[in-house]
């Protein structure tokens, strides 16, 4: 993977610190608005009649966080932190790198303020206004300029896989939000779609689908790909798997977002195309797993005392069941039954939470040592208690989720004996109320361990610090 | 060192995997097949590409449209898409439900811009798919052309509350004035925020303007320029003045799903 050197190579260290701290903050505010909103709709008085923070205006709010501000420090955190290891060089520009850094910190901010103020596309996933669209668009094509330059100035004969994932992930994201965010301004707060009705909803589910399929799943199996063998200090189990798994899906992910407009005003064929080929992406999804599970084989019993090694394995088994579920919800039949209800918010979050959270996060505490030079996290069982946090946590969301969803689905289909629908629709709301709040419950729990890991991340840094102007060692890199 | 030069795939993989400019390249191409074929046909296809155009007078086709009668005669595309050259009823202010879709009435639109703001696509789907437990909850499927002039479609991807597409019509205006104010003072049960306060907002008047302007200058679908004249986008504001935002929100719903007369026994999709 790296290269021995003779000389060790002074790499560009700072940034990457930055992003990994934010990406643990922005965790927690994240989850944190998905708690509230979670509790808004088992106990709606919260709105507070407060239009800042009624459901529908912080909802947005959730998903950008969660994606944009946590996931994507995460990613360019890790993006940087590889690109530059696995190549033996530093970053092409840290300058850039600094710009990447803090254009990104300002579109978080301007999201936190435009959001709760109403100022939105109304694009599920791209609810951001032009004027920060064209910010994203600018900051995210620095930081994949940076990326694929220090790919291209790299010492190392060959691209390692993880730098495939996240070139990959530079290139659709850049796709996607250049297309799905086509619009017209009428003011400097307000625009609409070029796209009008089934096109607009097919480029949105286009963006949408990908977004999770480059960016929560591409650039997260990046991370898995260089992570996973680090901290299990074994090679990658199957090379060819990992060609399989790269090229399958950066060529099939593409097609799988018509499977969300299922019997919708879509010509049929479009959803059928879409239902095809997410089932056969089974396949190169499980080799990908199998791939990061079996990286672990001969050296399972590190899992009894690693635990940022769990934060990994138990990633890949949200991402192996996640993964799994897509395609079978993908399924006309089973569609039919699980869209528009809890089901697919079930979905989502065991693929957020139970994969790309657990795999940020086994990332952000194995970079965490090796930025600051320590040898431990300042609390190890800490660790472990946020592990278990973590994943009791989505267990508890995701479970009270299938239920709901189900249950809603079922509820809206049934007949009494005369043919007549047997349920109101409101019927159905009330009998969602105590699976709302399980899934608060379950939010919270997990919420509680990303607090848990600030603290354990921000002791540990600043242990770090005082140890290295204890021994003199020069602050920075 | 030796390791480097073996082979471990193919030697084009490996050549990939050795260029930077190749990986690049290759990459951006397998990326972007999967959403031209899904994407692109949806702009020419019968049925999804509408005909918008042909009401601007450029052409006078309207896409051949497949929605057919039991006994396979084409039904024309007047009666699905309000076409005033056509019909009865020449303008946006006479036109009548049934007489089919039409472009958003300035208090529409104004109120539609509510409906993004608050996020209520979150929570509401308006798009009825072809179920029976979907026509005897809400009606008639959805069809692509009733969202056509839909910029920022708003088919939403749950249902925490109701499908919206077809409620035009279906409750009075002083229930939903009552039901949007505080929700649980009407339904119990309902998990619905409380909206009395859009009765305290007045409608942007000069934003509602702007966007009648905008979406008559749209590349895709744009609304023609016969329906949204000067003159009726110049009477706009007097429509607007001195309205609440309650009241083109109301308005925006009861004008929804009312546009065509679905037929009995008609396939309207395929």
């Amino acid at each position: 993977m790296e290269a021995t050197q003779a000389t060790p190579v002074k790499y560009d260290m700072e940034v990457v610190r930055w992003f990994t701290i934010a990406a643990a903050i922005y965790a927690v505010v994240g989850t944190l608005i998905g708690v509230y909103i979670a509790s808004e709709l088992a106990w709606p008085f919260l709105n507070f009649d407060l239009e800042y923070i009624t459901f529908g205006r912080l909802r947005p709010l959730h998903t950008n966080a969660v994606i944009f501000a946590f996931g994507g420090c995460v990613l360019m955190a890790t993006g940087f932190y590889m690109v530059q290891r696995t190549g033996s060089t530093k970053l092409w520009s840290n300058g850039l790198a600094w710009f990447t850094f803090w254009g990104w910190n300002l579109i978080i901010v301007s999201a936190v303020v435009t959001l709760p103020l109403g100022l939105t596309t109304g694009k599920e996933y791209a609810e951001l206004e032009w004027p920060i669209d064209i910010l994203i668009a600018v900051v995210w094509l620095s930081f994949g300029l940076n990326h694929i330059m220090t790919v291209a100035i790299r010492k190392t004969s060959h691209i390692y896989v993880s730098n495939w994932f996240t070139m990959g992930m530079i290139v659709m994201i850049t796709y996607l939000h250049v297309v799905n965010s086509l619009a017209i301004p009428v003011s400097l707060t307000n625009s609409f779609s070029v796209f009008t009705g089934v096109q607009d909803a097919m480029v949105q589910w286009w963006w949408g689908h990908n977004a999770v399929g480059f960016y929560l799943t591409g650039g997260f199996l990046g991370i898995m790909y260089y992570f996973v063998p680090k901290q299990a200090q074994r090679p990658v189990f199957s090379y060819r798997l990992s060609v399989l798994h790269f090229w399958a899906l950066t060529f099939g992910y593409v097609w799988l977002g018509a499977h969300h407009l299922q019997y919708t005003a879509l010509p049929d064929w479009t959803g059928s195309l879409g239902a095809a080929v997410s089932l056969a992406m089974i396949i190169p999804s499980w080799g990908g797993a199998m791939n990061g599970m079996m990286t672990l084989s001969g050296a399972w019993d590190k899992l009894r005392t690693d635990y940022i090694l769990r934060f990994l394995v138990v990633a890949l088994a949200f991402y192996a069941m996640s993964t799994f579920e897509g395609p079978v919800m993908s399924i006309k039949s089973v569609n039919a039954l699980s869209h528009y209800t809890d089901w697919t918010v079930g979905h989502v979050h065991s693929g957020a939470l139970g994969w790309m959270a657990m795999v940020a996060y086994g990332a952000m505490y194995h970079m965490i040592k090796k930025l600051w030079g320590v040898e431990k996290m300042y609390s190890e069982s800490l660790v472990n208690v946020h592990f278990w946090l973590a994943t009791i946590g989505t267990v508890v969301y995701v479970v009270a989720m299938w239920v709901s969803g189900i249950m809603q689905g079922l509820m809206w289909r049934d007949y009494d004996e005369y043919g007549t629908l047997t349920y109101t629709f409101v019927e159905s709301v009330s009998a969602m109320h105590p699976y709302y709040a399980m899934r608060a419950v379950g939010g919270l729990i997990f919420h509680i361990g990303t607090l848990i890991a600030l603290y354990n991340i921000v002791m540990t840094v600043s242990r770090a610090g005082a140890t290295r102007s204890a021994g003199s060692v020069p602050a920075k890199a | 060192m030796s390791d480097h030069d073996k082979i471990y795939s193919t030697k084009f993989q490996d050549k990939i995997e050795r260029s930077t400019v190749l990986m690049f390249v290759v990459t951006a191409i397998a990326v972007a097949i999967g959403g031209i074929v899904e994407i692109v046909p949806l702009f020419y296809l019968p049925n999804t590409a509408m005909c918008s155009s042909a009401l601007a007078g450029s052409d006078a086709t309207c896409n051949n449209t497949q929605h057919k009668m039991p006994d396979g005669t084409v039904i024309s595309m007047d009666k699905i898409v309000w076409n005033p050259a056509t019909s009865a009823h020449k303008t946006l202010d006479e036109w009548q439900a049934g007489d089919g879709v039409r472009p958003y009435k300035p208090l529409e639109l104004a109120g539609r811009n509510v409906y993004i703001r608050e996020g209520c696509y979150l929570c509401h789907s308006q798009m009825i798919r072809p179920f029976r437990d979907e026509k005897d909850r809400y009606g008639h499927y959805s069809i692509a052309e009733e969202s056509m002039y839909d910029h920022t479609y708003q088919w939403g991807s749950k249902r925490t509350g109701p499908d919206l597409a077809r409620v035009g019509g279906k409750y009075s205006d002083e229930w939903h004035l009552r039901h949007l104010s505080h929700p649980r003072q009407v339904v119990p049960e309902s998990v619905m925020p409380n909206y009395f306060w859009l009765s305290n907002g007045k409608v942007n008047v000069e934003e509602t303007v702007q966007t009648m302007k905008v979406l008559t200058i749209m590349p895709f679908n744009p609304i023609p320029k016969t329906i949204y004249t000067d003159a009726y986008i110049d009477g706009a504001a007097a429509q607007l003045e001195g309205k609440t935002e309650m009241e083109a929100l109301i308005a925006y719903l009861q004008g929804m799903g009312n546009h065509i007369k679905f037929e009995e026994g008609v396939n309207y999709r395929d």
